[in-house]
């Protein structure tokens, strides 16, 4: 694929221009079916700019425009200019501290007359673009661990100021930067220790921790056994796997529990033991409170908000009820259901097919991303279209699966669908920055 | 360099698939496998089935009047949320409260059903109180009106008869197997509870879709699945409601039981215990005031004693004892006997007789005329000692199914609930008395209506249809038609439809004796205050004199007044029963009555002489003074209990001299403490009040 058109139009990658517009009136189809009030008129309303859906329409436009801007921009700009958009990105962030206003827990929204402004949704273009930069630098040599560092350090700095915010959900967006480091040459191990470390601590949520600390013994004592010939030889790897073991008991001792009564709020525990179905142990139980009362505590807790959601999803079945007949997301059983739990309306309005269909759309958008970023000749291009499709999957699998009850409730919105102008705004500008880069895909240098 | 990793392109997209299909397997486990549970969990949530309460059926009496209608009034409801902004003052002055108890209100409503959802704040509200809230109801926002149907009775008439709806209690929910909830209304005495299927018409449900808050806002499937409702069928009865209520004019103020039937086709004209209420007062907002205030008379004015008071009949029954021996053969109309004042065959010289000599019992019709005591027992002795039954026991057997066929002894079956079948005593209870050895002069007395003979006012009047038809009768009744009668409604309508020949092999040479007889005591005999101009009436006076124990003393009281009558003599059109408790002669009450009955029903109006007998009669106070006493004994009983179970002091004060509380700072109602079960009195009729222990008949 070598064409070479100098018409703007040209270059673009089509197929992702369609799956986005798809993408966003599916979300304003849910907006609507969730939000509409019998016997108003549709097309005065979606016009007056007073309902929700027409609110996600207006937005939309402004995307719309938005994204023309974007594709008339030379793409050097974007190289040009990354790091001064990720200074930019880290002030904003700084300026919430003084100017947040308080809303729904969040200390991350700045007010600017009628709108809010919430930075750390911006700040993920701003990191893609910077991080894109810095691997992309000539002088860059990954494979050496101190660009390894700063560029985690470029990941994680905005994170760190996130979670300062009390938007632990929004922070955790970032790790996704990772899938990016990993394409371009992070080693594997890294990524297996990851996935080691999630599962310990798993393990330590649902595990009694006598019990499974016992279990770690016996692995280390048995791989000790497996690897005795060699530890006569060499006695270095007995003290590895001495390190290791008192490493994972460590963490499944004191780093989980440090960080749970420590750093992570009530209200999060108390869903990631929701989660996992268990009861929240760091959390004082009021022994005056009778079985009956605790249940409906419980029930009123975060846990109602997915057990409705589970509740529309499942009673949507193989088909669906229909756009406006879909009694759970209609009549507000399932708490913000416009914007982080949009996905019932649609797994309730359409059922299985619709999920299903909505599914395969971003997995057709992933993957079309992937082989975008694939065919890019730059280095900056492809980490910067890594970077998209990381942030997409983190959103897509996190907002999903909190609705089926697989993931902790963290409210990030689904991108392209949930209610929220920030929101759609910041993924249209990613997707349309990418598009720009790609219909230049054979510059190698920017 | 980088290009060398392009392999991990791959891996990415690896994670990306398995994690969307961990997704899309929750997915299926939630919608596919475990979907119909989450349907039904969903409809749970968002479906309420409110259900839709139809109009009662409306009752009609004979001339095609309502005596039991429905109308609307109105309950204040409040959204404790949408309160804002309302002088609580004024409101309270309007509705007659207290802010006090305006708060509290408020405060239950948002507990009862949160602060979205309306809840009743003053129920039933009254005419004058609901005009005034209409006028200002935009001063006070979060108030609405709420209709109520009410059941009402426009003639103020019929309450025994009629009934009355309560919310259905915990046995009417079980008895139901559950088709009454918490909150129906369900007819609890009279037509109401007799006739509930036909009144009560069919339900409907209709699904509303409820929101998170549980407002409903809309129909479910836009109504597809609901089911309207279908309003209860009136019945047409046999009742004429003007000599209802010229009826129970005349029973004011009385204790007793009055029927009158038409013997052609069993329809029962009017029917009063006495003492009555208006049934009006319990409905509307005095209702459960007025309900425990009746409950707890110990007069009993909730008692239907038309068919559940049992009286000795006394005189009145001699007519049927003339009967049974004619068609018995033992004597013939002819029959006389010598009456010298008393009666001496069995030893002991009772019953005694008013008259003595003169022939005054020379033949059945002449008997019945100067209503000759001997000539009666002597009349019962025939029949019970009756040579063709090897025993008087078998004698006696037979007589008894004699007064069954006549109704006595039996429950009719009217379509009232709680009828009491009287007492026709069986050969059993003799001979446990009296160790197996009795003959007929040991119960003689029954011949005269006495002994253990017990009788309802509607056996009674009855009997006198029987006698009327020369030996039929139709099971008394009250409803006429339903409206729309169904198959159901026929199997039970039926039951009334039947001509019962239960005496019709009684030849009419014995009827005529009889009935010339009953003529012949209006005209010339006890019951001449009965006489009506261009009316041939038959009747028989009665009256008891009758004892009870106050105290531990024996007391005399009053007689009982009886009166029993059929009219005209040819072609009857109407047969009475009254009994009026502790009044006097049979002719100075009873009679009365009845011909203002006949007169009001044959002539629709009443002569000269009976309008000033209609004043003296509703005037009299008959009500036995020493109800007085009873009333006194019962509410410090109760009073005493309240203050056992309560240690609450403020109503046994009363009863206590050291005390002496002025009587009007007290309470009226003495509410009972919870474990007392007495307040089923209104329900079940207590024989108590029934009690009446010796009596003798005069005449």
């Amino acid at each position: 694929m070598r064409e070479q058109n100098p018409a703007i139009s040209k270059g673009v990658d089509w197929s992702l221009i369609w799956i986005y517009l798809l993408l966003v009136a599916v979300g304003l189809t849910a907006i609507f079916a969730a939000t509409y009030q019998e016997g108003d008129s549709i097309i005065q309303s979606f016009i007056g700019f007073k309902t929700d859906y027409s609110k996600q329409l207006y937005f939309f436009i402004i995307g719309a425009v938005l994204a023309f801007f974007i594709l008339l921009t030379d793409s050097k700009f974007f190289s040009a200019t990354a790091n001064l958009w990720y200074t930019v990105g880290i002030f904003m962030l700084l300026l919430v501290f003084p100017f947040h206003s308080r809303i729904k827990g969040t200390e991350s929204i700045i007010r600017m007359g009628a709108f809010n402004f919430q930075p750390a949704e911006f700040c993920k273009i701003f990191v893609s673009l910077a991080l894109a930069k810095y691997l992309s630098r000539p002088e860059t040599e990954f494979s050496k661990i101190r660009s390894q560092m700063i560029a985690t350090a470029i990941a994680l700095f905005p994170a760190a100021l996130t979670i300062l915010q009390s938007e632990t959900g929004l922070a955790l967006v970032y790790f996704s930067f990772f899938i990016v480091m990993y394409r371009e040459g992070l080693p594997s191990v890294i990524l297996l220790i990851g996935f080691a470390v999630a599962a310990l601590i798993i393990a330590t949520i649902v595990m009694e921790p006598n019990t499974l600390a016992i279990i770690l013994t016996v692995i280390a004592a048995f791989i000790v056994y497996i690897f005795r010939r060699q530890i006569k030889r060499n006695r270095t790897i007995l003290i590895r796997i001495v390190f290791f073991w008192i490493i994972c008991v460590g963490i499944q001792r004191f780093a989980v529990p440090y960080i749970f009564e420590n750093i992570l709020q009530k209200h999060q525990i108390e869903r990631i033991y929701d989660l996992f179905g268990k009861s929240n142990p760091y959390i004082e139980k009021d022994p005056a409170l009778t079985k009956a009362e605790a249940k409906k505590q419980k029930e009123s807790g975060s846990s109602y908000n997915v057990r409705q959601s589970k509740i529309a999803i499942g009673s949507g079945r193989v088909l669906g009820k229909g756009i406006l007949k879909a009694t759970q997301t209609r009549y507000d059983f399932v708490p913000e259901q416009r914007t982080d739990f949009i996905f019932c309306t649609v797994g309730e309005g359409f059922g299985f097919v619709g999920s299903i269909i909505l599914l395969g759309l971003y997995l057709l958008l992933l993957f079309r991303i992937v082989t975008v970023a694939e065919r890019q000749r730059s280095t900056f291009s492809r980490c910067y279209a890594y970077g998209v499709a990381g942030v997409l999957f983190f959103h897509i699998a996190i907002n999903i699966g909190m609705t089926v009850g697989l993931a902790p409730v963290i409210g990030i919105p689904l991108p392209f669908i949930s209610y929220g102008g920030t929101s759609l705004l910041t993924f249209t500008i990613m997707l349309f920055i990418l598009i720009r880069l790609d219909a230049d895909r054979q510059m190698v240098l920017r | 360099m980088s290009v060398f990793n392009q392999s991990r392109s791959r891996v990415i997209r690896i994670i990306f698939l398995v994690a969307f299909i961990f997704i899309i397997a929750q997915l299926f486990y939630l919608q596919i496998i475990d979907g119909r549970h989450r349907q039904l969990a969903a409809m749970d949530n968002a479906v309420f089935a409110k259900v839709d309460y139809p109009e009662r059926g409306i009752i009609f009496d004979r001339k095609g009047k309502a005596i039991l209608n429905n109308t609307i009034i109105y309950d204040l409801v409040v959204t404790p949320s949408e309160i804002k902004g309302i002088d609580t003052l004024e409101f309270c002055k309007l509705i007659g409260i207290d802010i006090e108890e305006f708060k509290q209100k408020v405060l239950d409503a948002r507990y009862k059903n949160g602060p979205v959802r309306p809840s009743v704040f003053k129920g039933l509200l009254t005419q004058d109180i609901q005009a005034r809230f209409e006028e200002n109801s935009w001063k006070y926002p979060g108030f609405n009106l709420v209709e109520r149907p009410l059941r009402t009775y426009p003639f103020n008439a019929a309450a025994h008869i009629l009934g009355y709806i309560r919310e259905a209690d915990a046995r009417d929910i079980e008895r139901s197997g559950n088709f009454y909830r918490q909150g129906d209304y369900i007819g609890k005495t009279g037509l109401e509870s007799y006739y509930e299927d036909v009144l009560m018409g069919q339900r409907g449900v209709q699904y509303m879709i409820k929101d998170n808050k549980n407002r409903l806002v809309g129909h479910y499937e836009n109504g597809d699945f609901d089911t309207a409702s279908i309003a209860g069928r009136g019945l047409k009865t046999f009742i004429d409601v003007e000599l209802q209520q010229l009826a129970e004019k005349l029973m004011t103020n009385k204790v007793g039981g009055l029927v009158a039937i038409d013997p052609k086709t069993g329809g029962i004209l009017a029917m009063v215990s006495g003492p009555n209420y208006d049934p009006n007062d319990l409905t509307g907002p005095d209702g459960s005031k007025n309900y425990s205030k009746l409950v707890l008379d110990v007069s009993g004015p909730m008692l239907n004693r038309a068919i559940g008071g049992r009286y000795e009949p006394g005189s009145t029954f001699k007519p049927l004892g003339a009967l049974v021996a004619l068609d018995e053969g033992v004597i013939t109309p002819s029959y006389g006997f010598p009456c010298g004042g008393r009666y001496t065959l069995c030893g002991h010289g009772k019953p005694a007789c008013t008259h003595s000599g003169g022939g005054h019992a020379a033949n059945v019709r002449l008997s019945i005329a100067n209503s000759c005591n001997s000539y009666y027992a002597h009349v019962y002795r025939l029949a019970v000692d009756n040579p063709k039954y090897k025993n008087v026991k078998a004698g006696f057997l037979k007589w008894a199914e004699y007064m069954h066929a006549f109704g006595l002894g039996v429950r009719l079956g009217v379509d009232l609930p709680s009828e009491s079948r009287g007492n026709i005593p069986d050969t059993a209870d003799y001979n446990r008395e009296n160790n197996n050895h009795w003959t007929s002069c040991t119960n003689l007395t029954l011949g005269i209506g006495q002994d253990k003979m017990l009788t309802t006012p509607l056996q009674m009047a009855n009997a006198m249809c029987v006698i009327a038809n020369k030996g039929y009768y139709y099971t008394p009744h009250f409803v006429d038609k339903i409206d729309g009668e169904t198959e159901d409604d026929s199997t039970l309508m039926n039951q009334f439809r039947v001509r019962h020949n239960v005496l019709t092999h009684i030849s009419d040479t014995a009827f005529s004796a009889v009935i010339e007889g009953m003529n012949d005591v209006v005209k010339f005999g006890t019951a001449r205050v009965a006489q009506i101009p261009g009316i041939d009436v038959c009747a028989k006076t009665g009256t008891a004199e009758n004892y009870t124990i106050l105290d531990g003393r024996r007391i005399k009281l009053p007689n009982n007044s009886m009166f029993v009558c059929f009219a005209p003599k040819e072609n009857p059109k109407i047969a009475i029963a009254v009994f009026v408790q502790n009044a006097g002669y049979g002719a100075t009450w009873a009679g009365p009555i009845s011909r203002l009955m006949i007169e009001k029903y044959l002539n629709d109006t009443l002569m000269k002489k009976s309008e000033a007998d209609l004043e003296r009669i509703s005037k009299a106070n008959l009500i036995p003074a020493y109800f007085k006493r009873l009333q006194y004994k019962e509410d410090s009983i109760r009073a005493f209990k309240w203050f056992k179970t309560t240690k609450d002091s403020v109503y046994i004060k009363k009863y206590l001299r050291a005390f002496n509380v002025p009587a009007k700072s007290i309470p009226a109602n003495i509410p009972l403490p919870k474990s007392n079960k007495v307040e089923t009195a209104a329900i079940l009729p207590v024989e108590k009040y029934f009690r009446k222990p010796i009596t003798q008949v005069l005449s």
